[in-house]
Order: structure tokens, then sequence, then C-alpha cells
């Protein structure tokens, strides 16, 4: 019997040991969506490196920093649809940033970007290359307008989370208020 | 030197408040080196400008715009620099004692008055008009916020706003004015201008333009009741601002201008007429007035018509007195308003009904007040008395229908000057039968010193009139003079016995006359002002504009989403859409299908936008709705635009979660009734389809437009991979037009941020750090009301 101890009780055999779904709790349990979840759970990163891909192939094909930021935004509304949780923007569970910061600080990079050759004798918005070797890899070309396409991104990714924050808030107690509404 | 002493002012300006914090004396102190340090400097250049070096600087900030800030030290400029910058520095240490030690209104006010001096100065020095206008903007801004003070009160803000609006409008159109004059002349030098004069309709027009902005800035009739309501401001800066220097800014543009225009009857007639109805407008409504500051400040406007007069009619002789006369007015205001500071200050009323025996408490202030009123009511041998001799000689010599008009004009308003000069003596130091004698509290040197320097300069200048002669005829002498006898005219304290010195007598007797029947003089008045009152006018044109805003806000702001979205279509249709018609050119090979695959997807467009009419249930409209946007996407692919068409979904995409969550708070179906009434979804339908042909037209019929071939195009084909970039578009977005891309994402950075107040304004329950707090700006009710 002590060696059947050490062992998992059976009812908790086939309990996950990571944690599969979105947020940590959810209240109003009719309403969620267990497949949802789970697919958010693994779409969402492999959604932002694909608009950091899209972001960086723009100078070379379909693609750029408004529809990156715009893939990368539509992440955080599938993983908002999902996990629905009352503050709207949550970037990760531990990460929190005001949706305004990231429009600010995207339009700043912007901006920035266009006066830096104001102070090497170039016309404001001029652009430059520089190349790279990175070894095993080859040759690389940088061109210095990437860092507006950055802000560009960083813009749309904040407009859409402030979108969910302001338009997309307050799900659970919509659900909360149709219940009872239902029930009385 | 000269635009780094302009610069200097407002950079220090900026450093006072951090000064204030810990003195506010220190601060008043530093204000009023830097004006010192002007005039001192000007000073020093005085014999080489007087001599007709006049001294120029530039600076082209802009120089692909032509826009550059000329400055230009002349003779006018000095004389209007001993008032900007000389009376500046005294007031600005009156007033290190004038404000309290805690004072909070002293930190603002010594930046500001020393912001304004800055601004005056370069004002008065501009050489190019839209510079001169920047400044004139400027100083119309101090005054607003030294006016409003702290703006707890009803009555700084009410004449802080009625200065604004009334010396702002007047600015604006003066911007129109110097559009005209400058783009007519081709040059906005003033300097040019004076040399070579424009003519021409559009001088005229311009000409008008710019005297509504001298009238308003000097505040002559009918805009004449700011400056009497703007004595709401402290003392001192009354005594700076609305008597010294800002409000002679109109003035000084006359003077500056009349070598040009004074020969036009468009300049001088409206100058001359107002100017008169002004100087005895001021000085019958300063003889009912019983508060010594706005005794004073009617007494201002009187005066400015005076010299608005003298310096519109553009004679040499005229020119000098009115120098003379700008030179004396700002010397005896500025002591007169000092009086009034400490006088206020000692005995806590400015009511003449209230001071009695002040005279024999303080007779060195008496005496200073003495000779600045003396001045003011041109008794010899002070500088007023000067002024005024040449004044009447001007016009004396000039004779004529204007130079008689003019002439009794002057002799009446002369009466009216010695008549409230007495007054203003009379209420503040007589004894007054009935009235307790008041016990003024002891005044520290800070408070009389400095109205003793102003005092004293007038009574020195007036017995040294050469002195002031210089200045004033090297100005005068830029107009040409009628005779040889007025050509031959100087500045002098005696000319031996004539008529204007017998003109000078009947004023002072008249004056004096009009003094001895005061008490019914001050009824009449009062009496008389019940029924014209240019402040009924001036709050009439406010509140009529108030209620036409209203009015069609009204009428525009239905509030309807739908009488909007039509308003928008209907213009969209008729403003391109005649543009269309009588530009109709169909390009010739337009091709209705290309590719296969288009046929099933323009149904599916089509379909879609049709159901839609009869879609009943919101939800169903913005699925057919996307089902549109995916249809022109996959259009975009088969026309080979894939960047366009990936944006096209994404936007697609976003917007449909947008209107879900949107959705979410709206009502399930458009209307309650079982069916929607047929009429309004035909006319709805119908416009509908009318813009959205009327668009498609356009994008055919334009593309067919172009009659060069796209050299733009080709341009950015060839040199895309210079910029590093193989996709072309991306080279457009970020390199080519990058501009454009900067404009855009702010344009949408506005509109993320107003959605989004719009929407948190109405949420009830704000969150900040994980505890609820109520923002105050929405209450549940409210919720409910917005959220349906």
């Amino acid at each position: 019997m002590s060696a059947e101890d050490t062992r998992v009780p059976w009812p908790r055999w086939d309990s996950p040991t990571e944690d599969w779904m979105l947020p940590g709790d959810c209240p109003v349990t009719s309403e969620r969506t267990l497949l949802l979840e789970l697919a958010a759970r693994i779409l969402f990163p492999a959604v932002l490196v694909f608009s950091l891909y899209l972001l960086l192939v723009g100078h070379y094909g379909p693609g750029g920093g408004f529809s990156g930021g715009l893939v990368a935004g539509l992440a955080f509304v599938l993983r908002h649809i999902a996990g629905g949780s009352s503050e709207g923007a949550e970037i990760g569970a531990r990460i929190r940033v005001r949706p305004p910061v990231v429009v600010g600080v995207g339009l700043c990079v912007a901006v920035v970007t266009a006066l830096v050759p104001a102070a090497f004798g170039a016309p404001v918005l001029s652009s430059t290359k520089v190349s790279v070797h990175v070894p095993l890899l080859g040759e690389f070309e940088i061109v210095s307008s990437l860092a507006l396409d950055v802000g560009v991104y960083l813009l749309i990714v904040g407009v859409v989370l402030d979108l969910l924050r302001s338009l997309g808030s307050g799900i659970e107690r919509d659900a909360l208020d149709a219940e009872s509404e239902a029930a009385s | 030197m000269l635009l780094a002493l302009v610069a200097a002012h407002l950079v220090l300006a900026c450093a006072l408040p951090a000064v204030a914090a810990r003195s506010t004396r220190a601060a008043f102190g530093l204000a009023a080196v830097l004006p010192a340090v002007t005039l001192v400097w000007a000073a020093a250049m005085a014999p080489a400008v007087l001599g007709g070096a006049a001294v120029e600087e530039n600076l082209a900030w802009a120089p692909a715009l032509h826009l550059t800030f000329d400055v230009r030290l002349d003779a006018l400029a000095l004389v209007m620099i001993v008032l900007v910058s000389g009376v500046g520095a005294v007031i600005l240490a009156y007033s290190a004692f004038y404000f309290g030690r805690r004072s909070p209104d002293a930190s603002r006010t010594s930046a500001l008055l020393l912001f304004f001096a800055g601004a005056m100065l370069g004002l008065v020095v501009a050489d190019d008009l839209l510079t001169l206008y920047v400044f004139w903007e400027l100083t119309s801004i101090a005054s607003f916020l030294l006016v409003g003070q702290s703006g707890l009160h009803r009555a700084n803000r009410r004449a802080a706003v009625q200065a604004l609006l009334v010396t702002v409008f007047g600015g604006l159109s003066m911007l129109l004015g110097f559009v005209l004059v400058g783009e007519s002349a081709g040059t906005y030098r003033i300097s040019a201008i004076v040399a070579s004069p424009p003519t021409g309709g559009a001088v005229t027009a311009g000409i008008v333009l710019i005297l509504l902005g001298v009238l308003t800035k000097s505040a002559q009739a009918p805009f004449h009741p700011w400056l009497p309501a703007a004595m709401a401001a402290p003392t001192p800066v009354s005594g700076y601002l609305h008597a010294a220097s800002m409000v002679k800014a109109g003035v000084f543009l006359v003077a500056r201008l009349s070598p040009a225009f004074a020969s036009s009857a468009e300049w001088w007639l409206p100058l001359v007429v107002l100017g008169l109805a002004t100087m005895l407008i001021g000085g019958w409504r300063a003889l009912g007035a019983t508060d010594l500051k706005r005794l004073l400040a009617f007494g201002t406007v009187s005066q400015l018509g005076f010299l608005m007069v003298l310096f519109a009619v553009g004679g040499r002789l005229a020119a000098v007195a009115g120098a003379a006369l700008l030179l004396a007015h700002g010397l005896f205001k500025a002591t007169l308003f000092l009086v009034v500071g400490t006088v206020d200050k000692v005995t806590g009323t400015r009511e003449i009904g209230a001071l009695s025996g002040l005279g024999r408490a303080m007779p060195g202030l008496a005496a200073a007040s003495a000779l600045a009123a003396a001045s003011m009511a041109g008794i010899p041998p002070l500088l007023g008395f000067v002024a005024k001799e040449a004044a009447f000689e001007a016009f004396l010599l000039e004779g004529g229908l204007r130079g008689g008009v003019v002439e009794v004009g002057l002799v009446a308003g002369s009466v009216l000057t010695v008549a409230y000069s007495a007054r203003f003596l009379w209420g503040a130091f007589a004894t007054k039968p009935g009235v307790d004698p008041v016990t003024p509290a002891p005044a520290s040197p800070g408070l009389t010193v400095p109205l003793w320097i102003t005092s004293l300069a007038g009574l020195v200048l007036g017995l040294v009139a050469p002195v002031a002669a210089v200045l004033a005829e090297a100005y005068g002498d830029t107009l040409p003079a009628r005779t040889a006898e007025e050509a031959g005219y100087h500045l002098a304290l005696w000319h031996g016995f004539n008529l204007a010195l017998g003109l000078s007598a009947v004023a002072l007797a008249g004056g004096l006359l009009l003094h001895t029947g005061r008490d019914r003089v001050a009824a009449l008045t009062r009496r008389l002002h019940h029924r014209v009152s240019a402040q009924r006018g001036y709050e009439l044109v406010v509140s009529g504009l108030e209620r036409l805003a209203v009015l069609v806000t009204g009428r525009l702001q239905v509030g309807s989403l739908p009488v909007y979205l039509a308003t928008v279509l209907l213009m969209v249709i008729a403003l391109p859409g005649i543009g269309l018609v009588l530009g109709w050119a169909w390009p010739a090979d337009v091709p209705v299908v290309h590719e296969w695959i288009q046929i099933p997807l323009g149904i599916v467009v089509v379909a879609a936008a049709l159901a839609m009419v009869r879609a009943r249930r919101r939800f169903t409209a913005v699925l057919l709705v996307g089902a549109v946007g995916y249809g022109i996407g996959g259009l975009f692919i088969v026309d080979g635009a894939p960047d366009l068409a990936l944006a096209q979904f994404l936007v697609e995409t976003l917007a449909l979660v947008a209107f879900v969550f949107v959705l979410r708070r709206l009502p399930a179906h458009f209307t309650e009734r079982r069916r929607p009434r047929r009429a309004i979804q035909v006319r709805k339908g119908v416009l509908a389809a009318i813009a959205g042909i009327t668009v498609g037209v356009f994008g055919i019929v334009l593309s067919g437009a172009r009659t060069a071939p796209a050299t733009a195009s080709e341009e950015f084909v060839r040199l895309a991979p210079e910029t590093g970039a193989t996709n072309i578009i991306s080279a457009i977005l970020v390199d080519f037009r990058a501009l454009d891309t900067v404009g855009e994402i702010t344009v949408l950075l506005v509109a993320a941020s107003g959605t989004a107040s719009l929407v948190l304004a109405t949420r009830h329950d704000r969150r900040r750090r994980g505890k609820v707090r109520a923002s105050g700006s929405g209450t549940p009710a409210h919720e409910k009301e917005v959220s349906g």
C-alpha cells in the first residue's frame, strides 16, 4: 500500500500538467469554448511570428508594417475572444501594457526615424542601406526605412489593442447580465 | 544684437517662474534689467540712427518661403523703445514692490510682463509685415493672459475674453490686409513698401483691412470698450500694456505706414473721423468715471484718438507733434497709473467718492501726479505742452476744410482733457467736504521712486525740448512738408505769442470751467451713457454669434446617423458628380472581364450588396458587408495586387470584429417594426446605388483621363532598387511617399484615441491597479442609456 501512495491518485491521472487554457479562471463556465481557447493558445505565438515575418519581408514581397501590425493585432483579437477577460487588452499573463503607450511609441519611432537623417545633413525621411555579413547565412542588406515600418507596426498593434480595450471590454459582464435577465 | 535682445526677453521670461519661486522681488528686478539694457543700447545707437543709418538685421528662418525676421532700428522705433523698454523697466521695478512677497500672481505676471516686453520690442523694430503680425498677436495673447490673471474672477475672465476677441478679430483682418498689400507690392518689407507704395484696388481693400486691425488694437471707437474693461488687470499691467505700450501698437502702425498711404483718402479719412470721435467720446466718458483707474482708461482712449489723427494725416509737423505726444503720453500716463496703484495700495480704494485729504497726507505723491497731469493737460513747461502746441500749429498751417475741422475737434478734445486731468487730481488728492479724510498706510520708496522717474522725465524733456525734438523730427522728416514754414518748425517750449498758444489757453480755461461744474457734467455723462453704448453693441454681437452657433449646430448635428451618411453621400454625388458629367470621357478600351474568375467574384459582391438592402438584422448586414469586402479583396488578387489584397483581407477581418463588439450593445434588428417601412428602404437603396455607381464610374473615367504617360510610376520602378526594396509598393510607402505614411498613421492615432475616449467616457467603473475607481464621467444610468 505504501508504494501505491507515491503514485498519482487515479482521478488525476489524465489531468494536464501544463496550463493549456488561456486564462486561469473563467467565471462564466457556460460561455467557455475549450476548443477555441486551446486553438488560440497554440496559434497565438505562431501568428505573432508570422506577423514579424510580414514586417521584415515587406521590402521584397507582399507585407510590410501595416499588414504585419494588423496580423499581430488579429492574434490579440483571437486571444481576447477566446479568453474574454474583462480588462480587454492583455499582451500576456504577466506583461501589462497600456495600448495608448504602444500607439504613442509607434508614432515616436516613426517620427524619430523621419528626423534622424536630418542630423546627418540628409533630407528628412531619406533612407540608406547597410550591408551586414552574417556568418553561415551570407550577406544581408538592412534598410534604414525598416525602422519606419516598425513604427507603423507598433502603432497598428496599439490601435487594435486600444479597440479591444474600449469596444471589446466587458464581454463577461454582458454575458452575466444576459444570463440574469434570461433567468428573471 | 537687436534680434538677440528680442530673443533674450522671450528666453528669460521662460526662466522667471523659477526665480519667482524663491523671491518675487528678485524676479521682477531681474525682469527690469533686460528692458533697461535695451534702452541703454538703443541710446548708444541713437546718434548713428538719427544720422540716417538705420540698424538692420535679418534672419531667414524659412528661405524657401521667403520668410525672414527683418528688424530695423530707425527714429520711430527709437521713440517706441523709449516707451516699451524705458517705461517697461520702470514699471517692472515698481511691480517688485506692488506685488506682495507671497502674491500667487507675481510669478506668472513677472514672466508674462517680460514676455510682453520682448514681443512689443519685436513689434516696434519689425521691418517685415509678417514678422510684425506675429509679434502683434503675441502681444494680444500676453494681454489676454495678463488681464485674465488666474482666471478666478468673472470680471477678469470677461475682460480678458473681450480684449482678445476684439484685438484678434482686428489682427486677423489685418493679416488679410498685409497679404493683399504685400502681394501687390511684391515684398513684405515695410521699408521697401514705404519707399515705393503699391496702388490699385487690392491695395485699397488691404488698407481698409489693416485699419480694422489698427482701430481695434488702439481701442478706437466703436471698438474702444475693451480697454476700460481691461482695467480688471493689476494696475502696473494696465499702466504698461493698456496705457504706455500695447495700445500704442495701432498708432505705431499708422505712423509706420503713413509715409506710404497718407495721400489716399481711404487711409486718412476713417482714421481722422474715428480718431476725433474717439478723442471726444473718451474725454467725455472720463468726466463721468468715479474709479480713478477707469478715468485714466477713458483718458487713454481719448489720447489714442488724438495720436491717431496726428499720424494719419501724414504731414511733417503733425507727425513731429505725434511723435512728441507719443513720448509725452507714455511718460505721463505711466506716472498716473503708478500713482493710482500706490493710492490703491496705501488707502485700499480707487473711488473718487471715498478719497479725501490724501494730498495733505502725501504731498510728494500729489506733486508727482500734478506734474504728470499738467503734462496731460498741456501746461507749460512740460513735454505735453510742447507736443500739443505743435499739433495745434500743424493744423493751423494746413488750413482748409480738413485742417479747420480737425483743429476744432482737437481744441474740443483738449478742453475735455484739461477737465479730466483736473478731475483726476481733485478726485485723488483734494479734501472733499462730507468725506472723512483717509489715513494712508506708509508707502515704501519702491512705490514712489519709479513714478518720480517718469514724471520728472516729462518735465526735463519739456524744459530741454531740443532733445525730444531730435527724436520726433527725425521721424517727421520722413514725411513731406507742405510749406516752408512747416518744414522749418522745431519743437520748442516758446514760440512767442501766437494763435496756437491762444488755443492752448482756450483749452485750459474751458477745461477748468468744465471742472467747476463737475457734478452736473458727471450726472449728464451718466444719463447719456445708458442710451448709447458701444459695450452693449459688443455684447449684442457676441451673444448673436453664440445664438447663431447654437442654431447652426442644432440644424447640422441632428444626431441621426442615416442623415449624416446621406449628407455625405449627396455631396459626393453632387459635387464631383457634376465634374464627372461635364468632363465626360469614357475610355475606349475597357475590357469588361479579362479573367473568368472575375465573374463569380463579381456575382458574389453584387449579390451580397443587394441582399444587404433587404437585411433586417444588423448582424446579417455586417456579415454581408464582410462578404463584399472579401470579394473585392479577391478581385485585387486577380488583378495582380497582392499587397492591396492582403491589406484588404486584414482590414475586413478587423472591421468585422469591431462590428461584432459594437453589435453587442445595439438592438438585434434595425427597426422594431415587423417589416421596415418600404418608402424609407427604397429611398436609402436608391441613394446607396447612385453613390456606388458614381464612384465606380469615377474609377473607370479617371483611369482613362490620363493624358501623359505615368512618369512618376516609371520613376518609382526605376528608383525602387536604390531604396533596397524589390517590392515597389513598400518602396513607395516607406521611402518615396514616407511623409504621407507618417501623416496617415498620425491620423490613425488621433482617430483611435478619439474613439477610445468616447467609448471609455461612458464607462462608470474605471479600473486602475486592480481597484475600481469612479471616474465621474458616466453613471450606471448613463451607461444604460448609451448601451440601450
